[in-house]
């Protein structure tokens, strides 16, 4: 009974954690960006989808809808205010922009947190659930509202498969995760392709936001957390590598939630932090990672 | 040599050593109090800058280094040691905490160094919540001495170490331990070519980091009277030691300190603002970063060397 409830929590968990880091390996798999204002960009997605929700009567369609297209706007203003700027300054050597993108990127996340906090106060908020009440699964109560964020996850992640694998836009962004100079040089726009990429990543991120308000509830403190366990995720799957994000995804969020259910819910975020050190000591390139 | 003769800087230095020493005589206590805490705070930044500005690695753990110090050092002194052996039990676990991380630590490059010393600083406040019982979790802990009640003698304390630490950090950042880490952090492989033994020298970089961070998490510590994990471990300190240092110009040393200052100073004239003053200050970092990534001392200092 306990164990098929850890087995389907744990299914619903993960793959929302699997939706949120798909988008943050992408973008290092193609723009070579880290993104550390991750966390802050689900958050926004996440307080905004909630505060129209309750206060425009637009239902929890609408809040999620609206909460999405902040995500996107986020994104976009992450791109063109922090990282453009990084990326095209003369004063910054090539060798360090890494560490630039990195810091800044990093700063850029505490302003949005802070931001959030003073606009929404830290007070943990928790979106109307997008479908009511519960279904019985072999014998125990599930939630309709988490069946429907574990179907829709895994929905995008195809869609995004079929868009990355099936559509020329989608080729052009692999081509450019593989070689961009070369696709500069076939005569494709390097910054068109980033630029689809951020809106991809808009989405995924802002979406994963609203749908973290709708199952656990976000608040303004969340966003190092949820940067964190993004990274973490990522790390462990391999940077850049998508089956491996979701892979770790599974592993991340099973072993919380067995901490949870079994040891203690304060120990939750522990276990995956273990695991990635370890990890990152015997297989520093993540489990499917490229280098 | 003769380059640093001709330039102004010795002297200026030696006008802003003498000014800060006699502080306490001109200066109101209040804001002796938060220069006290911002010395201090120039020795975490000078520390991680020779591991970023020298060595080219990116410690997001600086606060794993200096939470090890307090702690090591509170726990110590609740044990019954006395002050001065605190200090040094608390550097010496710091410098045990901190080879033990950077040794295996530092076959990694880049971006998964960076989480490794992430990683350490989110797992040691895990541990120092689950063990409140001993570290008094998210409350702080508190420590029965203090290294003096008169204020002015605090400021001479934090003035004094940051004084030292300023001169061995900025001395070893001219050294060859200096010039080897500057050529590892630019081209590793070149480095290792030419007979480095790279690891070595990075360790021996994260050591001395984290010897001063270590003795100044414990000297802050018996400062104010407690260790707390939000003014020594939390993420937000990183942060802010990251942004000393950025802001004052990485690779310099002596613009930690700078930075640090600034920082401290900022925060407490947007004290008004409340909770937005972190925003404007992150915001005032960010441009500083995007505009001026030298820092205010590089900007200063750069145009001259490379004439």
């Amino acid at each position: 009974m306990l164990a098929l409830q850890i087995l389907v929590d744990g299914f619903a968990i993960s793959a929302l954690y699997g939706l949120g880091a798909v988008g943050f390996t992408l973008m290092f798999g193609v723009c070579g960006v880290l993104n550390l204002a991750h966390g802050g960009i689900m958050v926004i997605a996440a307080l905004v989808g909630w505060w129209v929700a309750a206060n425009y009567g637009v239902g929890p369609y609408g809040g999620a809808l609206v909460g999405l297209l902040a995500g996107l706007a986020a994104s976009f203003i992450t791109y063109y205010a922090v990282i453009r700027p990084v990326q095209r300054s003369r004063a910054i050597p090539p060798v360090e922009e890494e560490i630039f993108i990195l810091t800044s990127t990093l700063l850029w996340g505490i302003m949005l947190q802070v931001g959030l906090d003073y606009a929404f106060t830290d007070n943990p908020v928790t979106m109307q659930p997008l479908l009511p009440g519960v279904v019985r699964i072999a014998g125990i109560r599930v939630p309709q509202n988490e069946v429907l964020i574990a179907v829709l996850c895994w929905a995008v992640i195809g869609l995004l498969s079929l868009l990355v694998n099936r559509t020329r836009i989608g080729k052009q962004i692999l081509a450019a995760s593989i070689n961009p100079r070369a696709l500069t040089l076939l005569g494709f726009e390097l910054s068109h392709v980033y630029l689809v990429v951020w809106t991809i990543y808009g989405v995924l991120a802002g979406l994963a936001g609203v749908l973290l308000a709708s199952f656990l509830g976000a608040s303004a403190d969340n966003a190092g957390a949820l940067t964190a366990s993004a990274f973490t995720i990522v790390i462990l799957g391999g940077l850049g590598s998508v089956p491996g994000s979701l892979i770790a995804a599974y592993i991340v969020g099973y072993a919380e939630t067995l901490t949870a259910y079994l040891i203690a819910p304060t120990l939750r975020p522990i276990p995956a932090l273990i695991i990635l050190v370890i990890v990152i000591y015997i297989r520093p390139q993540g489990l499917l990672g490229r280098r | 040599m003769p380059k640093i003769l001709r330039s102004p800087l010795p002297l200026v230095l030696l006008a802003l050593v003498i000014i800060g020493g006699v502080a306490p005589i001109w200066l109101d206590a209040y804001y002796l109090g938060i220069f006290t805490v911002a010395y201090y705070f120039g020795v975490f930044a000078m520390s991680w800058d020779l591991l970023f500005g020298f060595a080219g690695e990116v410690n997001f753990g600086p606060t794993f280094l200096i939470g090890l110090g307090a702690y090591g050092a509170g726990l110590l002194n609740n044990a019954g040691w006395p002050l001065p052996l605190c200090i040094v039990g608390g550097a010496v676990i710091a410098v045990i905490g901190g080879v033990a991380l950077a040794v295996p630590a530092l076959r990694l490059r880049g971006p998964y160094f960076g989480l490794v010393t992430l990683v350490a600083v989110l797992l040691l406040l895990d541990f120092i919540v689950i063990f409140a019982a001993q570290t008094g979790g998210e409350i702080g802990m508190m420590v029965p001495d203090v290294l003096s009640v008169s204020t002015a003698v605090n400021y001479w304390y934090a003035f004094g170490f940051l004084v030292i630490a300023g001169a061995i950090l900025f001395g070893l950042s001219r050294s060859a331990l200096g010039l080897i880490l500057q050529a590892t952090g630019q081209d590793r492989v070149e480095a290792q070519a030419l007979g480095f033994n790279v690891t070595k020298h990075k360790v021996a970089a994260f050591a001395i980091s984290a010897l001063f961070s270590g003795v100044a998490g414990a000297m802050l510590t018996f400062y104010q009277g407690t260790a707390s994990v939000d003014q020594m471990v939390d993420l937000s300190i990183a942060v802010q030691i990251i942004i000393a240092v950025v802001f004052g110009g990485r690779r310099t040393i002596l613009g930690g300190v700078l930075g640090s200052i600034f920082l401290v100073l900022f925060d407490e004239l947007l004290r008004p603002i409340g909770q937005l003053n972190t925003f404007v200050v992150s915001g005032v970092a960010l441009l500083v970063i995007l505009f001026w990534p030298d820092g205010v001392l590089g900007y200063v200092l750069r145009p001259r060397e490379e004439r």
